[in-house]
């Protein structure tokens, strides 16, 4: 009988212990659901037609959008892309193609370190190497925060997405006699190509949101931009504003705002999945 | 790790290297392209550092020392100390670890342990969209959710059961210490969750079927073969979250309540490094005082260096040849 009672208490112990680790999985994901739910409760009916094509109004007039910030934002994303792509497809590049074991250690490290940085540091950097020397808060300044951000991100995906092509590819390839950087842009890359633009694409979606690193960069304006030198609206930044405002009619727009930022940025992380074959998913 | 035909291992390069070796101009050229474009990730970070000290030297000179140890933060005075920023950047993150590492080693645990196969999967893309949730949304929905159902019940209860220690004692305002340590939890929970996944999942089968072979149940092979096997691993994700609760700044600037201000309760209102600078960056109207933010970006930097290289070089020891990717 003893014998009975022993394996029985154990697996109980087995089983409650699966049991703890399920309520705490879903304790996890509690604050999704319950950020969705509220986003789309304040948030679904603030949003209008006006949302998208109007500029804010002043406080105490009703309605208004952010239609500036919104362009705004996709703005700075393609200042963003243009600072950090290069570099960080380029340094993917190298650590795939041609970097030695002791020098890829020490370069994904500095990487991996460099993703930890605070966004908010970022902002402080640029605004002491761009805001300070031309006196100005400017969207350039903002896309390249936003780009510094990226290179470390798109470094370390393209860099996997590389390595998941086939050596015969290149073998074959320098086999016909084509020089090793055309393999590399011809061969390798063209491969990866639909692995690369994920990866930069994952990048854009995760510095969308950020707000850190533009406060004191892009800075934010309630009109339209003229100038990438002058300052610029984000949807970030917006929020922000909106948010620690006193009236109720900007904590709606806020509430607007996040919504229409988390469906984009959702949406790019979605379509990504979609698109990319299992394989890839996996390394991204 | 994924499965490839034919993965190019290092043989594989090297043979590539002699077969060509970058010999023409184009390939010089583009070797050394690639690799300018590698170092700007070393070039960053020196630059990051040189920038943040250069921003700070005046007041590096002015304070010295003090500068960390005294906690007068008066703009109009230009008395300048940093502790109680230092001392709410501690006590938020630490409120965070102790939320936020149980739940998500325990979820780690069950999404590569535990759980059946079928709800894994599902699971994982929850706490990915989590990690998409941008801080300053989540920052809205402290203000306006999070801290009014605070507020109304669980600070009373805790008030009621705890008040006699210094902790939960006080007037309670939402705004707090408390709420920004919960937030932060949030904020990190997916990523010591995802580096958690990885660190089990690098865990060899051998090691359990070697439990199981013995007679033990799901837990008890839970428990002795892959958690004292992963510990350092674990340990590892757990420094890097803490890593990104240092530096966190939106949503916790929007529920702190920033007050430069050092109290033992819970309840009042704090202040950390990051939310200073994100505050009152655009507000400094003179040098001193912009030197001094520059400054406190320098402590920032510094402790979040110190934690991630930490961090990542307890992920790398772990013996699995391939690191845990940095997650988002």
């Amino acid at each position: 009988m003893k014998n009975n009672q022993y394996p029985s208490w154990r697996k109980t112990k087995s089983a409650l212990a699966a049991m703890i680790a399920f309520v705490c999985a879903l304790l996890v994901i509690a604050p999704l659901a319950l950020v969705f739910f509220h986003l789309l409760r304040e948030g679904a009916g603030a949003v209008s037609w006006s949302f998208f094509t109007e500029l804010p109004k002043p406080v105490g007039v009703a309605g208004g959008g952010m239609a500036n910030a919104i362009f705004g934002s996709f703005q700075l994303l393609g200042l963003a892309a243009l600072a950090g792509v290069p570099a960080g497809v380029l340094g993917g590049v190298y650590l795939a193609e041609y970097g030695t074991v002791r020098s890829n250690w020490l370069l994904r490290f500095v990487a991996d370190v460099l993703n930890g940085v605070p966004s908010i540091i970022w902002g402080v950097v640029v605004y002491g190497l761009v805001v300070l020397r031309f006196k100005s808060f400017s969207a350039y300044a903002g896309g390249l925060a936003l780009g510094f951000i990226m290179i470390p991100l798109i470094m370390r995906t393209t860099e996997e997405v590389l390595l998941l092509v086939p050596t015969g590819y290149r073998e074959a390839s320098l086999a016909l006699g084509i020089s090793r950087w055309k393999t590399i842009v011809y061969v390798v890359m063209k491969t990866a190509l639909k692995g690369i633009v994920t990866g930069i694409l994952l990048a854009l979606a995760r510095v969308a949101g950020e707000t850190a690193p533009l406060l004191f960069t892009a800075f934010g304006n309630r009109f339209w931009n003229h100038d990438l030198a002058e300052p610029i609206a984000a949807l970030p930044l917006q929020i922000f504003s909106y948010a620690i405002s006193p009236y109720d009619d900007w904590h709606r727009q806020a509430w607007a705002g996040a919504l229409v930022l988390v469906v984009m940025i959702f949406l790019v992380n979605i379509l990504v999945r979609v698109l990319t074959r299992e394989r890839l998913a996996r390394v991204l | 790790m994924p499965v490839v035909a034919n993965p190019p291992t290092l043989a594989a390069r090297s043979t590539i290297d002699r077969m060509a070796p970058a010999s023409g101009v184009g390939d010089k050229i583009f070797k050394w392209l690639t690799l300018a474009m590698a170092l700007a990730v070393v070039v960053l970070v020196f630059l990051v550092g040189w920038q943040l000290a250069r921003g700070s030297s005046l007041a590096i000179q002015k304070f010295g020392f003090h500068f960390l140890t005294t906690s007068t933060w008066d703009p109009v005075a230009e008395q300048f100390g940093a502790l109680p920023f230092i001392y709410g950047t501690a006590v938020s993150s630490l409120i965070a670890l102790i939320i936020a590492v149980p739940l998500s080693i325990a979820t780690a645990l069950f999404l590569t342990e535990l759980a059946p196969l079928w709800i894994r999967q599902p699971i994982i893309s929850l706490i990915e969209m989590l990690a998409a949730i941008p801080s300053v949304i989540l920052g809205l929905w402290g203000i306006f959710v999070m801290i009014p159902w605070l507020r109304d019940h669980p600070f009373p209860v805790l008030k009621r059961l705890f008040g006699w220690t210094p902790l939960f004692d006080g007037p309670i305002y939402g705004t707090s210490m408390l709420a920004g340590g919960i937030i932060i939890a949030i904020m990190i929970l997916p990523i010591i969750t995802s580096v958690s996944r990885e660190i089990l999942r690098s865990v060899p089968n051998l090691q359990r079927e070697a439990a199981y072979a013995l007679g033990a149940t799901r837990w008890e092979v839970t428990r002795i073969a892959v958690l004292s096997y992963a510990r350092k691993g674990l340990f590892g994700a757990v420094i890097l979250g803490l890593g990104r609760a240092l530096g966190e700044t939106m949503a916790v600037t929007m529920v702190i309540g920033n007050t430069p201000q050092i109290r033992a309760s819970l309840f009042a209102p704090g202040y950390t490094l990051a939310s200073v600078i994100a505050n009152e960056f655009t507000e400094a109207t003179t040098d001193v005082y912009l030197q001094a933010l520059f400054e406190i970006g320098l402590v920032l930097f510094g402790i979040t260096i110190l934690a991630n290289l930490l961090a990542q070089l307890l992920l790398r020891t772990m013996g699995s040849t391939m690191p845990p990717r940095a997650v988002q």
